[in-house]
């Protein structure tokens, strides 16, 4: 990085208001939440009766949702846990990025699963008659987890730059200057508390990691812990890890270019890095594609009785075009845009990222619909319209909602804090110089 | 730690529990009705005391016995004693009239349109021959639904009896992605059903009332068991398919026959569904051999 002076890293990197941009960008995701709270409001009051679930598809849009949620926050392991670890110093400028996406991403999670039951006033039974033998009691138990650890490893990295903030009084406002002195105000920039800090966040990316693959884990047992055709597999825990690995550094891409782009950060947000995570999601995508491999060319070989239905239904029959859209889109297209050095610019990895991000959207509802479809016992003696799902609007507002609502987080976070370490980028500057 | 703290909980926690009795007070199950207001019209009525001695009383005082569970829930959660229930269903019997699907409906004031009883056309190759097959929740001794609730809502009791508390359901529907034989249903809205049944305390050994954002489904009737009769169903089949019994006891009925259940099983190669799975179901299916109907696949009888 070329030497830039303290004062411009920290003109550079303090958080800016919304432009014109900014307020459409904010004012069109709340219309979009406020619409999905709204179908959320029908539904406590008609009961799930709104949705088009019905007794054999009882899990459908907001349950896909959720494991895309899931999926999509293990990226706050992987940029700040796996890559600090392993000492890649290029990604320190995406970690906050990284860990906003997993922190509100894996906060709609838990909401969308509030979302799904028929019975959300009785919540608290989950913890005063939760039984330890289900893996939804597994579920709870390591996202909450997972969510404490990710806002910690949010938090303290953040401490630094706040106190850096503090200092500019008149620019915060009082609002945002009292937000930062009641976060920060006990930093003082002491080599003690730098050295309490440097070691706790040490130890919690060695301990976000395992409980990262954990949350992940437990969710495809959700699925693969009973006995239905496309559930049953052995291959689901590191299948479902994967593709949330590659789904979630597709986030990271979508995210450091609109980032670059509209707060001016080309100078650290680098095309050097689209570059690096460029290979990275390429990494990611050929992993995916081998545990999908593994997960339908083993049972069609065998091409069992029940299974049958099932991934013909994906290969070639109804669920065919979201099947392989899925695939292309969140593998084979992405890979092919990435491998090459050309395609690892901002703009084409911005692409791949949406590319990514919407296949793996549509790939997650494929791993819970279609299974429903095919019962053991062919579907029988219900009303026609429980043969067939398509999500009603309600549905769809809530799902959306959702999304629009993680998004929303992400927006105001880098409203109010910076987005990019300024501490740690004048320090990796200053040590740059020295070398 | 600190001293004061525990004494301060113990105190919050005395206070509730006496607000709890005072609460219970203004109820007083002792004191007596308003037996006052009644007047004697003169009339005596003979009746059979419960220590064997007839005594006359005044008719005026005659109140009927509201009609109460015959078990709390918790008892209801343990089960019947020294018992062991399965069903035995006759698949060369059944032309799914479908009366045990109108009975069950009935009795457990089911949402219209739902079903807990399935009578299933089932043909299980190209060349091989069609039969009905009837499905009641399979009472597994390994049921999967119960392994997965997370709530302890959906519950293995001692004489085999799988059943819901709807009452504590939380509505996620993990025991019907786990349920192989689909017998679960959910009341996706509020179960069309008369007021006076709603309005009543839920029964695990009834399950009824339903209730909205809850799973239900067959019960194997514990409470027409408890009353010796068998359950709605068995007693419904014009034809006789379905017997109930104790395994214990070593005897299945429908009604008017009666086997021992070892040797039904033995004689007509009596098997149970997926057992591959290794749910051990409680209901056994004697396979469509010398059928006392031939299949009609119109569903006229519907």
């Amino acid at each position: 990085m070329e030497k830039i002076a303290e004062n411009k890293i920290i003109e550079d990197l303090m958080p800016q208001q919304f432009g014109k941009k900014g307020m459409i960008w904010v004012i069109s995701l709340l219309v979009v939440c406020v619409f999905g709270f709204y179908a959320y409001c029908r539904q406590l009051y008609y009961g799930l009766e709104v949705t088009a679930l019905r007794d054999y598809v009882s899990w459908g849009i907001y349950i896909s949702n959720f494991v895309f949620f899931v999926a999509i926050s293990l990226v706050g392991s992987l940029i700040t846990a796996v890559l600090r670890l392993t000492n890649v110093h290029w990604s320190t400028p995406l970690t906050r990025i990284a860990e906003i996406i997993a922190v509100s991403a894996i906060a709609f999670a838990s909401l969308i699963i509030i979302v799904d039951m028929g019975r959300p006033d009785r919540f608290y039974n989950l913890f005063i008659h939760g039984r330890l033998q289900s893996p939804i009691i597994w579920d709870v138990i390591v996202i909450s987890t997972y969510l404490v650890i990710s806002l910690l490893l949010l938090y303290f990295p953040l401490l630094p730059d706040l106190k850096i903030m503090i200092q500019y009084k008149e620019r915060n406002g009082k609002w945002l200057q009292k937000l930062y002195v009641f976060l920060g105000s006990f930093w003082k920039d002491k080599p003690a508390q730098f050295k309490i800090t440097t070691k706790a966040i040490h130890i919690l990316s060695i301990t976000i990691i395992p409980v990262a693959f954990a949350i992940h884990t437990v969710t495809s047992w959700l699925f693969a812990t009973t006995y239905r055709p496309g559930w049953d597999s052995t291959n689901f825990g590191a299948y479902f890890i994967s593709g949330a690995f590659l789904v979630g550094a597709g986030s990271v891409l979508i995210a450091m270019y609109i980032f670059r782009t509209q707060y001016k950060l080309e100078k650290y947000i680098t095309s050097e890095h689209f570059n690096k995570m460029g290979k990275v999601v390429v990494l990611l995508a050929l992993i995916y594609l081998y545990f999908n491999i593994n997960e339908f060319l083993v049972p069609a070989f065998k091409m069992k009785k029940s299974e049958e239905e099932h991934l013909m239904g994906l290969f070639t029959g109804e669920f065919s075009y979201i099947f392989w859209f899925a695939i292309s889109a969140s593998m084979f297209l992405p890979i092919l845009i990435l491998v090459f050095k050309k395609g690892r610019t901002p703009k084409w990895a911005f692409v791949a990222g949406i590319l990514v991000v919407v296949g793996s959207w549509f790939k997650r509802y494929l791993i819970v619909t279609p299974t429903l479809l095919h019962p053991f016992l062919p579907m029988h003696d219900v009303p026609k319209n429980y043969m067939h799902y398509f999500p009603s609007w309600e549905e769809w507002a809530i799902a959306g909602g959702s999304l629009a609502g993680a998004l929303l987080v992400i927006t105001f976070f880098a409203r109010i804090f910076p987005i990019i370490p300024i501490h740690e980028t004048i320090t990796e500057t200053d040590t740059h110089e020295k070398v | 730690m600190k001293p004061n703290e525990n004494s301060r909980r113990e105190f919050l926690a005395a206070t509730l529990l006496a607000g709890a009795a005072l609460a219970g007070c203004r109820t007083n199950p002792f004191t007596p009705d308003e037996v006052t207001d009644i007047k004697p019209s003169g009339k005596m009525v003979k009746l059979l005391s419960v220590d064997g001695d007839i005594i006359e009383v005044d008719e005026a005082f005659l109140k009927p016995v509201p009609e109460l569970p015959v078990v709390t829930n918790s008892e209801a959660r343990v089960g019947i004693p020294g018992k062991k229930f399965a069903m035995v269903i006759d698949l060369s019997r059944c032309k799914s009239v479908k009366k045990c699907q109108t009975a069950c409906n009935h009795m457990h004031h089911i949402h219209p349109g739902q079903n807990w009883i399935k009578i299933y056309p089932m043909q299980d190759s190209e060349k091989t021959a069609p039969y009905w097959q009837p499905t009641t929740c399979m009472h597994c001794d390994e049921p999967p639904c119960v392994k997965v609730c997370p709530v302890d809502a959906t519950f293995k009791r001692k004489d085999g009896i799988v059943l819901i508390d709807s009452d504590r359901c939380v509505g996620c529907r993990f025991c019907m992605a786990a349920c192989p034989y689909s017998s679960r249903v959910f009341n996706w809205e509020e179960p069309k059903i008369e007021k006076e049944i709603a309005a009543q305390p839920y029964s695990c050994e009834t399950s009824v009332p339903q209730k909205i954002g809850t799973v239900g489904k067959c019960d194997f009737c514990p409470d027409m068991i408890r009353q010796g009769s068998l359950p709605h169903c068995v007693s419904a089949c014009p034809n006789g398919v379905f017997f109930f019994g104790d395994i214990l006891e070593d005897s299945v009925t429908n009604g008017s026959e009666t086997f021992r259940f070892s040797e039904l099983i033995k004689d007509k190669a009596g098997y149970r569904l997926m057992e591959d799975l290794g749910t051990k179901p409680s209901v056994y299916y004697l396979p469509p051999v010398n059928r006392n109907f031939p299949f009609e696949k119109e569903e006229k009888n519907a």
